[in-house]
């Protein structure tokens, strides 16, 4: 069976940085792995490649989603194709109402797969339905999105995009970041839901505390832009204790 | 977002150096002969049948522009315009009087069509009123005054304003119709010797809309022009005046295109509103003519003076313009607030793209006793483009309790552009309130990228993103306008990154 998500030797640099250093990772579909790491590491470099953001330059290695050619795809394809990288720092988009944001994306990629766009009373049927679960304020879709957002709403607002697009593998980025714990039980628990036999998840975070309520199967360790260690969830209670140290000198 | 589905939609459909409107209507025209003499003057005046008073109106406007100067204080840049290379008058040789739909060319009827303007549909829609309870904004009805090259080919819904008292008509009708209505109030808010342009068009207007509403009518419908530049090296030279007498309220609906030239065409309109005690007037604009090529060739000059006078008491005129053609945009729509409690508002988003210049603003004018103005404008710089926006808010000695409130808000997109704001403030009076706010923001690449990754465009990000920006004076729209504008908005920016 392919795997979901299939990374090989990846090697990325940006500004002629190298930062990834031909790192190896394979997640499967209904696999939740978490990738912990020290600053620097190459954690939030590893989400932005995979999603394609610009000035990152790859200079080796390869990755298939799906079996298919990832690299090979501009960024707005990779969406469409399934990839959603929740953001560490959702961007703000004044005068555009959140769900308008959401509409106009769903039916974007809808557009890109071949498939019939929804009309606006279906989306927000189906946004509406999914904001309850994460409580989200109805009024908050009509707010310009990410404007004026607390933390805990941003978040909130990234998992609801997740959930009303789909994804077949979904990356989050220091999900758990200016969070407090009533914020992250939500958004984990958010996330939770989202947990499928056909979808893979990349959990990136610094610390062990996110892991406690969304539990990883597998759980990776990068430094130097290399994974280092891999292990079960215990891997990470384990990080808990002695920190990042033998790592970091053993990758340099 | 719909409408940025549709846009791409659009977009895709056309080259990128093929203009959408840049198609050519092949018909017969009757011309005024090349160059600007007294001769042209009188043939124009002749053409329509003027009277004697109309010509000696036209001939002073031409005297006194020869002794004035072409205005350098824009921030644009063009070559000088031979005023002596261009045709002042073209009409469309009529096969006879026209008294229906049916009898226009169809011709021109199909150049409507591939406008999308639905003249047809507006003239099947007259008398069907909507039930009670089945109000549909979208099929309100639009009175259709067409403007084809300079002479108005058809005009619809009259009978139905006519119930209502409303006049609406070519301005050449009423000059004939009602020569005391238009005696007294043309030239009473831009007069002949106001500027270069004005003056210009002072001396040749072809042709262009009158209304009057008569004293405590609201208009029953939006009335709307579209008006279209059809013919090689033709300058146009719309006159429009609409006055609103005590108590009444209109809404007046201008929209432009113009097919693909080589050459650059001059535009010099003239509109002039009046606004009676308690009256209301919304004058709304999408103006997309042609703005050059991707090298910057060709496209519209714009030289445009527009002018409210709230000459009443409680009075309120209201502008809100959507500019994203032309080559060169030098157009300042204004408010005299003369009346005391007067309203004058400007709501503006222009964009340039290109190589487009863009100067354009307003003047509030603040006279009369407690007299309040609006500004919110919008300007989008992408491509090599420079955006300026330019106003005056102005208190007079005698304008107690004057308050202003301006927001100017520039976006670029790119790096090869510009964004200007230019704003003059005088307050002869200690008790006027003028607060002005300003911003200048760059789109920015991490946003389009968090879009990108949600999957949309490119193209469908900046689209998303600038909808967003100019929400505020969209909104300010009547209905099927704003959804013309934001598909315009989209369109205007191909191109811009990348």
């Amino acid at each position: 069976m392919t795997a979901l998500l299939d990374i090989r030797g990846l090697k990325a640099e940006i500004d002629g940085r190298q930062i990834l250093n031909g790192l190896d990772l394979c997640v499967g579909k209904g696999e939740v792995h978490a990738i912990m790491g020290p600053n620097g590491a190459g954690k939030s470099t590893l989400s932005y490649v995979l999603s394609g953001k610009p000035g990152y330059e790859i200079t080796g290695g390869e990755v298939y989603l799906n079996g298919e050619d990832l690299l090979a795809m501009a960024p707005d394809e990779r969406a469409a194709k399934g990839l959603f990288l929740a953001f560490q720092y959702p961007l703000e988009i004044p005068g555009v109402a959140t769900l308008t944001f959401l509409r106009t994306a769903l039916n974007a990629q809808r557009k890109k797969r071949g498939e019939e766009e929804l009309s606006s009373p279906d989306v927000l049927k189906r946004v509406r339905e999914l904001a309850k679960q994460l409580s989200i304020d109805p009024e908050m879709l009509k707010r310009p999105l990410n404007v004026g957002f607390s933390g805990g709403e941003k978040k909130r607002n990234e998992t609801l995009q997740m959930a009303l697009l789909e994804p077949r593998l979904c990356v989050l980025d220091e999900t758990d970041s200016g969070l407090d714990i009533d914020a992250l039980r939500i958004v984990a628990d958010g996330v939770n839901r989202l947990r499928a036999a056909d979808r893979g998840m990349i959990v990136i975070t610094h610390y062990q505390r996110l892991l406690d309520y969304i539990v990883p199967d597998v759980v990776h360790v990068l430094a130097a832009g290399r994974i280092v260690k891999t292990g079960g969830k215990e891997l990470a209670l384990e990080l808990e204790a002695t920190g990042y140290a033998q790592y970091q000198s053993e990758a340099a | 977002m719909p409408a940025v589905q549709e846009t791409v939609d659009r977009v895709k459909r056309i080259d990128v150096d093929q203009y959408r409107y840049g198609f050519e209507t092949l018909i017969e025209s009757d011309k005024a002969p090349k160059g600007l003499s007294e001769e042209t003057v009188k043939f124009i005046s002749e053409k329509k049948n003027e009277p004697a008073w109309m010509l000696q109106w036209r001939l002073e406007a031409y005297r006194r522009w020869l002794t004035m100067t072409e205005p350098t204080w824009a921030r644009v840049d063009y070559p000088k315009i031979d005023f002596q290379d261009l045709y002042y008058y073209s009409a469309p040789k009529p096969k006879k009087t026209i008294t229906s739909l049916d009898e226009i060319d169809p011709e021109i009827l199909k150049t409507y069509e591939k406008l999308g303007i639905p003249l047809r549909e507006v003239a099947m829609l007259e008398g069907v009123e909507p039930k009670p309870g089945e109000q549909d904004p979208n099929r309100r009805k639009i009175a259709v005054d067409a403007v084809f090259d300079s002479v108005s080919v058809a005009t619809t819904f009259k009978a139905e304003l006519k119930k209502a008292g409303v006049i609406f008509m070519p301005i050449s009708e009423a000059i004939r119709e009602h020569p005391d209505l238009v005696q007294k109030y043309l030239g009473s808010v831009v007069p002949t010797s106001d500027n270069f342009y004005a003056t210009l068009n002072s001396a040749v207007f072809s042709d262009g809309s009158f209304v009057y509403v008569p004293p405590g009518v609201r208009c029953p419908m939006e009335l709307s022009t579209y008006f279209r530049i059809n013919e090689r090296n033709t300058g146009q030279f719309e006159r429009t005046l609409i006055i609103a007498d005590k108590g009444s309220y209109v809404s007046y609906l201008e929209g432009c295109t113009a097919p693909q030239r080589d050459e650059n065409q001059l535009h010099a309109a003239v509109v002039e509103l009046v606004a009676h005690d308690d009256a209301e007037i919304k004058y709304s604009t999408v103006q997309n003519w042609y703005p050059g090529n991707s090298e910057g060739k060709g496209g519209i000059y714009n030289f445009v003076t527009k002018r409210g006078d709230c000459r009443g008491n409680n009075s309120k005129i209201s502008w809100t313009q959507v500019e994203t053609g032309s080559a060169i945009t030098w157009k300042y729509p204004s408010c005299i607030l003369r009346g005391d409690n007067s309203r004058g508002e400007f709501y503006s988003i222009a964009i340039s793209n290109g190589y487009q210049q863009v100067d354009s603003g307003t003047k509030m004018i603040h006279l009369g006793k407690n007299t309040s103005s609006r500004i919110i404008s919008k300007g989008i710089a992408a491509g090599k483009s420079q955006n300026t926006y330019r106003g005056l808010v102005t208190a007079h000695r005698k304008a107690t309790g004057a308050r202003n409130f301006t927001a100017c808000d520039s976006l670029l997109i790119g790096d090869k552009c510009g964004a200007h704001t230019v704003p003059y403030i005088e307050a002869k009076n200690s008790s006027a309130t003028f607060e002005h706010e300003a911003t200048t923001s760059k789109i920015s690449e991490d946003v389009l990228f968090y879009c990108i990754q949600r999957g949309l465009s490119q193209e469908e990000a900046v689209g998303l993103v600038v909808n967003g920006f100019v929400k505020d004076v969209l909104q300010q729209l009547p209905m099927e306008f704003a959804v013309e504008a934001q598909k315009l908005i989209s369109i205007s920016l191909e191109g811009s990154v990348g």
